[in-house]
């Protein structure tokens, strides 16, 4: 009996595996592949070449989307984890007027999704000439990302001791110390998650850079495969595939590192105590 | 009259001005600059509200090859809330003026070298001033979206006879509203359509948490080998980025992929998993589970630690058996301790734009319904809607439908977390 049902458990496991890697093993495995349509593609390999690699850094402007990407990637990761951990601390920390209702409003406001304002959001970003730039691209992850973070940030923060705080401002410390010295560095779990997942969101969002972007030279990577492949992604899918092993290779090894601190921060700061 | 007086009826006419008499120069200099800003650009703020009110009235004129530029309605109506929430803050500005030297006289505040006045404003105004970016993100890209997508609700903003610069926009009041719910084939495809996303929203979300919950059951045994591995593995789909992914999944379902390939070797035949709108539909909820099972396991198996031990042990004491324990113990405290992730869930779903857009474009095609097929959720159809269509006053009120929907569900549910209630 035991034994069987240790049988039906790993065997459980190993289909959940196999159909986790199968999708990404034909990807890498259509990577390599010298026939370059959907039709031939397969599950086995028939050959090896690096020949789609090749064209892909030739032929398309990969590289720079890469570039422009890694640039927003790395701006936004910055100014929304100072923005973001700033604003988590005045809620958390600090008494003011209609705090509560500014929580709810904030809360309630980021339902909204911005993708729907989009038409909105558009129409200011032409009034503040923000169009087509990289700022105004910023500006819509920063504002994106902020209500939910927020909300989870504070949740993490509500969990140091404000003892903590309360020893230090008797030692002689300011506001901006406490925060720099104590609280940021205790709350590292989350900062990490928020540092990952706004450095993610560009290499992954391809609706906000294709409506806010129009020289083709600022494309981002989403963007800029997105639209290459689009049109024949049946016939030249081998490179579609190397392609995409291009975009997720970075993120994974980025992703299977830092694996510990996001999982710790995404479940101490949201789920229910 | 004493000098006090003086003061605070000087406050009332203009910015600064108490602060002046007062002798606190620093203070009143600053808010005499906003003063001055607003005296610099009166004009615009006129016309930012003549625009808001009249949404232009110039049409665009066509003189042979010439054109002479009318007024744009949509920009007019942006300009408008813009200045009218610089108006807002100027009217707290002014507020705080007069109250200012209220204070200032109660208290008999003495003027501050210039130093310690601004480590003053960092010592009381240190919330507000940390708060000053978030507050302008804030305001700027959720809330004034927000507004303008309310306010064109109420306009005749839409293709092909209301587009600027070509033609003006009109407020209508509540004629969209009307038009919306009385047409039958706004009405039927927003009824079809909002059932769809509702069964799409319930069904990935439950496949998810369904598909979590067995899994970390399973990695929570203490005779499981090789647990990080089978939890890196797991974790992979995290990993690579959503729209890679699924522009993976829908060729390697597509007629010619390699899994029709396989199934017309092994079976004879081949399923037209994207034709079919009732596979299709099975299919994407499948799809998305490859996405999202992760998700909950990493939730659900921090939430099962949290499970205090001696509640099971007293179960066991009375000689409940497994099953027993996990109905009537463990899983009524899981779905309370992960409810607020249950919901987000679900709103995150039910705006899922990219697991319709990127594996099915929302169709098979339905010509029953109002610009949208099979598959499409009121999110991918308010894309088309915009952005194909140009239907900007109908999207809007279906976007405000959806917002005031989501909105209620979700506050129900964060209202009662932690992080919510600490906020006191």
């Amino acid at each position: 009996m035991k034994v069987l049902e240790r049988i039906v458990i790993y065997a459980f496991l190993i289909l959940c595996s196999l159909l986790v890697i199968l999708p990404i093993l034909w990807i890498v495995i259509s990577s390599i592949q010298p026939s370059s349509s959907l039709y031939s593609s397969s599950f086995i390999p028939k050959g090896f070449t690096l020949k789609h690699f090749y064209t892909i850094f030739t032929e398309t402007n990969f590289p720079l989307w890469y570039l422009n990407t890694l640039k927003i990637a790395l701006i936004n990761m910055v100014v929304s984890v100072s923005i973001t951990t700033l604003a988590a601390y005045a809620f958390s920390r600090y008494r003011f007027a209609f705090k509560k209702n500014i929580m709810t409003s904030i809360l309630l406001l980021q339902m909204f999704p911005s993708f729907i304002a989009m038409t909105a959001i558009y129409i200011i970003m032409t009034k503040l000439s923000l169009l087509d730039t990289y700022l105004g691209l910023l500006l819509v992850y920063l504002a994106g990302q902020l209500p939910y973070n927020t909300w989870l940030v504070k949740g993490y923060l509500d969990r140091i001791p404000k003892e903590l705080d309360e020893a230090a401002k008797i030692d002689g410390a300011g506001h901006f110390t406490i925060f720099l010295k104590i609280i940021f560095p205790l709350a590292r779990p989350i900062v990490v998650l928020l540092a990952t997942t706004n450095f993610i969101a560009p290499w992954f969002d391809y609706i906000s850079p294709s409506i806010l972007l129009r020289t083709s030279s600022k494309k981002t990577l989403a963007v800029g495969i997105f639209e290459w492949i689009s049109g024949f992604a049946n016939d030249n899918f081998t490179q579609f595939a190397s392609a995409s092993l291009l975009v997720a290779i970075p993120i994974t090894i980025l992703f299977i590192l830092l694996q510990k601190h996001i999982v710790e921060g995404l479940t101490q700061g949201a789920v229910k105590s | 009259m004493k000098k006090q007086q003086i003061a605070q009826i000087a406050s009332y006419f203009g910015l600064g001005f108490g602060h002046f008499i007062l002798g606190h120069k620093l203070q009143g200099a600053i808010l005499f600059c906003v003063e001055l800003i607003v005296i610099f650009f009166n004009l615009a703020f006129i016309k930012g509200i003549w625009g808001l009110i009249t949404l232009g009235e110039t049409v665009q004129k066509m003189d042979g090859f010439s054109v002479t530029q009318g007024d744009h309605s949509i920009f007019l109506l942006v300009d408008g809330v813009l200045m009218l929430g610089l108006l807002v803050i100027i009217l707290i500005i002014y507020i705080y003026n007069i109250s200012s030297v209220k204070h200032i006289i109660k208290d008999n505040l003495q003027v501050l070298p210039p130093l310690k006045f601004f480590k003053n404003i960092y010592e009381n105004y240190f919330v507000a001033l940390i708060l000053i970016p978030a507050g302008i993100l804030f305001l700027l890209f959720t809330l004034m979206p927000l507004i303008i997508t309310v306010l064109i609700a109420f306009t005749n903003y839409s293709a092909p006879d209301h587009i600027p610069p070509r033609n003006l926009v009109d407020w209508v009041g509540f004629k969209t509203f009307t038009n919306f719910f009385s047409m039958p084939l706004w009405s039927s495809t927003f009824f079809r359509v909002g059932i769809w996303t509702i069964v799409w929203a319930i069904s990935s979300t439950f496949t998810c948490y369904f598909g979590g919950l067995c899994l970390s059951l399973i990695l929570k045994r203490k005779d499981i080998l090789f647990k990080k591995v089978w939890r890196t593995i797991f974790i992979l789909p995290w990993a690579i980025p959503d729209f890679v992914s699924l522009l993976v999944f829908r060729l390697l379902f597509s007629g010619v992929g390699p899994l029709n390939t396989l199934l017309e070797q092994l079976i004879g035949f081949k399923i037209h998993f994207w034709s079919d709108p009732i596979l299709a539909k099975i299919t994407i909820v499948l799809i998305n589970m490859w996405l999202g099972v992760l998700y909950f396991m990493v939730m659900v198996s921090a939430a099962l630690t949290n499970i205090p031990a001696d509640i099971c042990e007293a179960a066991d004491v009375d000689g409940a058996n497994a099953i027993r324990k996990f109905w009537n113990i463990t899983l009524p405290i899981l779905l309370l301790q992960t409810s607020p992730i249950i919901i987000l869930t679900f709103a995150m779903n039910f705006n899922n734009f990219n697991s319709i857009f990127l594996l099915t474009n929302g169709g098979p095609v339905d010509s029953s319904l109002q610009y949208a097929g099979h598959t499409d959720i009121l999110i991918t159809w308010l894309y088309k809607l915009t952005l194909q269509q140009n239907q900007y006053n109908i999207s809007s009120v279906i976007s405000l439908l959806l917002f005031v929907f989501l909105a209620i569900v979700s506050f129900l549910q964060l209202s009662k977390t932690k992080s919510f209630k600490e906020g006191e």
